[in-house]
């Protein structure tokens, strides 16, 4: 299933997985350590990203490791969906004023 | 609504502009009225649940349009925008730059200029926007800027910290 990638950064934890995936590749656990929560929640949150196409993985060693795709993770790419989702959501705003009014 | 309405979306090759293009399905008169009646623009140029509130809209060359976007928080982005060129209806030009509700510009932001036109065909209203900016790096401030003029959510340092991991 293919996400808005706006989906990735609306989370406050997902945002923060993707500041630590940008430094350095890390297993699975190595990332639920970093939050107070379940290595299942942190699961749920990788698959998402995943579904944005954020990541990817490799083995390194014998776990597989998440790290960020280059390409995807553009720094201008993330602040353009966001500035595009802006720009989306004003012009419905219109869209929906010029069929009410008469 | 009409999910055939095009809407595209580009950043030039210098990374300096954005080109948005979309359709309406209304007359051009309707159209540029929405998009230069104060009374009018204010009832769409907010994503929700933000709102726009126009405090001056003096459409004419040197004119000026003051406004706000007011967030539910009570927080207040103010803009100016100064027309450089009208040719109605089928466009018109302006420099926008952020500053304070009584219209003096914030030095530390960076303005840009931006080109509105409008064209119809088989009932169809096309808009295309060109905004431009000095360098690529005043478009990416503006983007994050008006990001979080849309939506509630802050990002923070995000940008910081990706940038010191690359």
């Amino acid at each position: 299933m293919r996400r808005d990638p706006f989906q990735a950064i609306a989370d406050p934890t997902r945002r923060a997985i993707l500041v630590l995936l940008a430094s350095q590749a890390m297993t699975p656990n190595a990332l639920a350590e970093q939050f107070d929560m379940s290595r299942q929640a942190v699961s749920k949150h990788l698959k998402i990203l995943a579904e944005c196409d954020l990541l990817q993985t490799n083995a390194l060693g014998r776990e597989v490791h998440y790290s960020l795709r280059p390409a995807k993770m553009r720094e201008l790419d993330l602040w353009l969906e966001q500035f595009r989702k802006l720009w989306a959501d004003r012009f419905d705003n219109l869209d929906n004023l010029l069929s009410t009014k008469p | 609504m009409n999910n055939k309405l095009r809407f595209d979306f580009d950043v030039s090759d210098d990374n300096k502009s954005v080109t948005v293009i979309r359709e309406f399905a209304a007359p051009l008169a309707r159209v540029w009225e929405a998009w230069t009646h104060p009374r009018i623009l204010d009832q769409w140029w907010a994503p929700k649940p933000w709102k726009a509130e126009t405090k001056e809209l003096n459409f004419a060359v040197g004119g000026r349009w003051l406004y706000a976007m007011k967030g539910p928080d009570g927080t207040e982005h103010w803009s100016q925008a100064i027309y450089s060129a009208i040719d109605a209806p089928r466009s018109y030009s302006y420099d926008d730059a952020f500053c304070d509700a009584d219209g003096n510009i914030t030095d530390e932001l960076p303005g840009s200029h931006w080109d509105v036109s409008f064209s119809e065909s088989d009932r169809v209203t096309t808009v295309r926007i060109l905004i431009s900016h000095r360098t690529a790096e005043d478009l990416e401030n503006i983007m994050k800027m008006g990001f979080r003029e849309g939506s509630s959510m802050g990002l923070g340092n995000l940008d910081d910290v990706l940038m010191a991991g690359a």
